[in-house]
């Protein structure tokens, strides 16, 4: 793969400092292995793509939690937007919902089948494109809080009556509350995403850290963040200080973008819902709030959902382990349809669709990007 | 899906700045950003908004990443892609 060649540090000697750091840390702990969970595909990328995981010491597990907005659009809200687009209504969405599996096929199934769904980059493209036509145009709204702030604006800056959104908007803090009480959990801190904080606020974590008495750390993105962000969270483990920290503040503030907070709650209500192979998430689902009724498609649109359920399901998906990968009890080295049955090409699951899935990140950048599997087996 | 990309302003006109992307100019809404910003500044920006104005003496280091995925990356690299798919997602001029 390509990752060896660009493995390149803006900062040699502070990367190598911090590798020290967190090998001292992780020694103080005295045990092994102790696991932190990371909520965020880019997290999961810049770690693969980086080869951080072979400057983790033997100690530290980090695993990759429900950190993939696409990956945990839930079955029945692809179905949704199945439905609409097999109904005729023209779909707009990002490329990765495409080939996200529903109960009987993916809007890029449909698409093959005479469907109309346009690929957009965002919710400004999806709406240029409502200007442009006097048919409906529905988007179909994937991505976290940095992402749904983006839907929220669109809607208060009064967008043309043809345009409406199918939400499958999520909300993190929520899911981190089941993750952290999962059983089996083995989960002894988690390393926040800095972009998701930059709107909530590294303050929104607070409850969170008394309610389950675990150290959060906001981190940013750079591999040198990253690393700064876990020497941080082992160091709070091993202190048994169990508090939020930020090591991101040129982009994360205690209260956050409250402009952006504004906004986002203005436009939507946070509800209870699946997530996909994970659980059922108490007020984890972005929905429109009643005064944006007109802008919302599921109340705009008789959606049929009978009309795909007499399709059966695909065979493998049954075997499929993505739910149990994303939340943090297996690894893609634990599903037989990993990299054989179920790749980028052809996938089987929503974590190998979606750039930010963890399978997919792991296919891409080499499959087995954790050298101490070896180390301790040696 | 959730990895801002900075940028540069240039210039403002009510609630759209035109900001610098690395010699690609886009412009970028400011409804939601979290301060005031004015030609100079450098903005955090996800999916067409602003969300963030980040401190100039701290800017190196934000750039920083993003140089070594555009100016290095291999083209099929997902970081890479997320971030012009970052760019794209602001209308174009």
């Amino acid at each position: 793969m390509n990752s060896a060649e660009q493995l390149k540090f803006r900062d040699p000697a502070r990367a190598a400092a911090l590798e020290a750091a967190l090998a001292e840390q992780a020694k103080r702990l005295g045990r092994a292995p102790v696991t932190v969970m990371h909520v965020c595909g880019s997290h999961e990328q810049a770690i693969a793509k980086f080869g951080l995981r072979a400057a983790f010491p033997i100690e530290l597990d980090v695993i990759m939690g429900p950190g993939c907005p696409v990956c945990v659009t839930d079955v029945p809200e692809v179905d949704e937007a199945v439905a609409l687009a097999k109904q005729g209504v023209r779909i707009a969405t990002y490329g990765d919902m495409l080939r996200v599996p529903g109960t009987a096929m993916s809007l890029a199934d449909a698409r093959t089948q005479g469907a109309r769904v346009d690929v957009v980059y965002g919710v400004a493209q999806a709406v240029t494109l409502a200007r442009q036509t006097d048919e409906p145009i529905v988007f179909f709204a994937s991505g976290f809080e940095t992402t749904a702030v983006a839907t929220a604006a669109v809607l208060l800056a009064e967008p043309p009556a043809n345009f409406s959104v199918l939400s499958a908007h999520k909300y993190i803090p929520p899911v981190m509350e089941i993750v952290a009480e999962m059983p089996g959990s083995k989960i002894e801190g988690f390393l926040a995403a800095g972009h998701a904080a930059t709107i909530t606020g590294w303050g929104v974590f607070e409850r969170f850290v008394e309610r389950h008495r675990v150290p959060v750390v906001v981190a940013g993105f750079e591999p040198l963040d990253i690393l700064a962000g876990l020497v941080r969270l082992v160091e709070l483990i091993a202190d048994n200080d169990i508090r939020v920290d930020n090591t991101y503040p040129r982009c994360v503030s205690r209260e956050g973008n409250l402009e952006a907070q504004a906004r986002l709650w203005r436009v939507f209500e946070p509800q209870g819902g699946r997530w996909r192979g994970i659980a059922h998430v108490p007020n984890g689902n972005l929905r429109l709030r009643d005064e944006f009724a007109k802008w919302d498609a599921r109340r705009r649109f008789d959606i049929d959902l009978a009309q795909l359920w007499d399709h059966a399901p695909p065979r493998l998906v049954a075997q499929c382990q993505c739910g149990d990968i994303m939340a943090g009890i297996a690894s893609p080295h634990d599903c037989t349809l990993f990299g054989r049955e179920c790749t980028p090409d052809a996938p089987v699951g929503a974590c190998m669709v979606s750039a930010e899935g963890t399978c997919k990140i792991w296919h891409q950048y080499g499959g087995h990007p954790d050298l101490r599997q070896i180390r301790r087996r040696a | 899906m959730c990895l801002g990309v900075p940028g540069r302003v240039i210039s403002i006109d009510g609630d759209v700045a035109l900001v610098d992307f690395w010699g690609v100019t886009k412009p970028i809404r400011l409804d939601v950003v979290d301060a005031p910003v004015a030609p100079g500044d450098y903005v955090l920006n996800h999916v067409g908004f602003a969300i963030r104005r980040i401190p100039a003496e701290e800017i190196g280091e934000t750039l920083a990443l993003y140089d070594e995925l555009l100016r290095r990356a291999h083209h099929d690299d997902l970081m890479a892609a997320d971030v012009r798919a970052e760019l794209e997602a602001a209308k174009d001029e």
